[in-house]
């Protein structure tokens, strides 16, 4: 399989597009030996004579501006270690929290478990990542249920031009959060949250394929 | 390698003690995604032989010292749980075990994009639930696979398969008897789409032609066992072939 026509089919590690030519390797595609190779599961994309995959699973990796939701996983007496789901934890100073906290008083601000909405201010070339409070809508989370969905199926969650994301709000009539990674804050009553959850497990499960919008549309109006 | 070569394990009309032609594998199921909570998970069936393999990460590489600043580390671990053969395997590490978890990791050291995940560790365990003769090869696809699954960028997927000679004939994919009384014994690591090798270990000996003809028995197998690991992925992720 793999010639570049095949745009929509699913590819595995290993799989030669065929030569170069005048296309070019994107994401989860290498050139190596005049050839196009597939170095990721996903589906074939082309776009503007790139060839990309769009993966099956993903792990987050920290941009500057993401707005993610974070978990406090330790502190130090001006610094606090957040989990943001990717392969290492972010680190929020003391002087990027939301509002004033004084020198070894990080704990009484927020402990271990603490959920925080924030924002990726800087990301170094190890991965490291700095993030920050300081913003509008950035703030600790005390009320709300945080469901996750893999990074690579937000687009699902959020539909074109917010129309998927805005019928799962009015229809839960729960307010929503969508981090970039993965990472959805919930509120509203029982039920509301109860609905909001069964959709975003529907995309979970099914939101490779390509009919996810009506089983989504099926779970909304049930 | 038992060493009794004496033992007669082919039929008179060449075929195997399990009915298999020389150059016939067994019989191999693959399910994708059997572990839920694990990034990637694979379980395969190869004739009685029954591993599941489950990869987690990248992650943050602890202990620290063994993270490296310039790419990611492969954590593997390769363990035969207790009840997995007749004689109950006392549990955890063992010499052997950390061996195939090592020849595992350099094999798949070879197609991981190790560079992209530098600091970082990818933990990958294999579990082999049922145990008949050539787990190594069986844990190694299975690894690949879920590694496929968890998304982790590679150039190629690693398929490993064992040729042997049995009573002086070289035969494909042996099962226990064969293991146990054959003369030699030949897992290979291969990379079906380029041809490359990345595992091979020898048991016995052969001499060049039958080595060459052994050889050329895992190549043919490698492409068959890829098409079955294609086919699972598929069959996981709604692909069309």
């Amino acid at each position: 399989m793999g010639q570049s026509g095949d745009v929509g089919r699913l590819v595995v590690p290993g799989d030669s597009l065929g030569e170069i030519g005048e296309r070019r390797a994107g994401h989860g595609v290498l050139r190596r030996n005049g050839e196009l190779i597939v170095t990721r599961l996903g589906h074939l994309q082309e776009k503007a004579g790139e060839l990309s995959v769009h993966p099956v699973h993903t792990t987050y990796t920290p941009r500057p501006g993401d707005l993610i939701v974070g978990y406090v996983e330790g502190m130090r007496s001006n610094i606090w270690f957040i989990d943001i789901g990717g392969p290492f934890n972010a680190i929020l100073p003391m002087s990027l929290a939301a509002g004033k906290v004084d020198f070894g008083a990080t704990r009484e601000y927020m402990n271990v478990g603490s959920a925080v909405l924030c924002r990726v201010q800087e990301v170094d070339e190890n991965h490291g990542a700095v993030v920050t409070m300081k913003g509008m809508g950035l703030r600790k989370l005390n009320s709300g249920f945080v469901d996750r969905v893999p990074p690579h199926l937000l687009s699902r969650v959020v539909g074109v031009e917010g129309i998927m994301l805005k019928s799962i709000k009015e229809a839960s009539d729960c307010r929503m959060v969508v981090g970039q990674n993965g990472r959805i804050w919930i509120e509203g009553d029982a039920s509301g949250t109860r609905l909001a959850r069964s959709a975003l497990s529907v995309i979970r499960e099914a939101g490779h394929l390509p009919d996810i919008e009506s089983r989504v549309r099926g779970i909304l109006e049930a | 390698m038992g060493g009794y070569g004496d033992v007669q394990m082919l039929n008179e009309d060449g075929t195997r003690m399990d009915g298999r032609r020389p150059d016939e594998l067994r019989k191999i199921e693959i399910e994708v995604g059997v572990v839920p909570v694990a990034d990637g998970s694979a379980r395969v069936q190869w004739g009685t032989n029954l591993a599941i393999a489950a990869v987690y990460g990248p992650m943050e590489a602890h202990p620290r010292k063994i993270s490296r600043q310039d790419r990611c580390v492969l954590d593997v671990r390769y363990n035969m749980a207790p009840f997995s053969v007749t004689d109950r395997i006392r549990p955890g590490f063992n010499r052997r075990s950390r061996e195939i978890g090592k020849v595992t990791a350099n094999a798949l050291e070879s197609v991981v994009q190790l560079e992209l995940y530098p600091r970082s560790k990818i933990r990958v365990e294999i579990e082999i639930m049922c145990a008949e003769a050539g787990t190594r090869c069986v844990g190694l696809t299975a690894a690949s696979v879920a590694l496929a699954d968890a998304g982790i960028p590679m150039t190629d997927m690693v398929v490993s398969v064992a040729s042997g000679k049995v009573n002086g004939v070289v035969i494909l994919d042996l099962n226990k008897e064969e293991d146990n009384y054959g003369d030699a014994d030949l897992p290979m690591g291969i990379l079906p789409n380029s041809g490359e090798l990345v595992f091979l270990q020898m048991d016995g000996d052969l001499s060049p032609e039958d080595f060459q003809e052994a050889w050329d028995y895992n190549m043919g197998a490698a492409k068959e066992i890829h098409e079955i690991m294609v086919a699972a992925l598929a069959a996981r992720y709604g692909g069309d072939d």
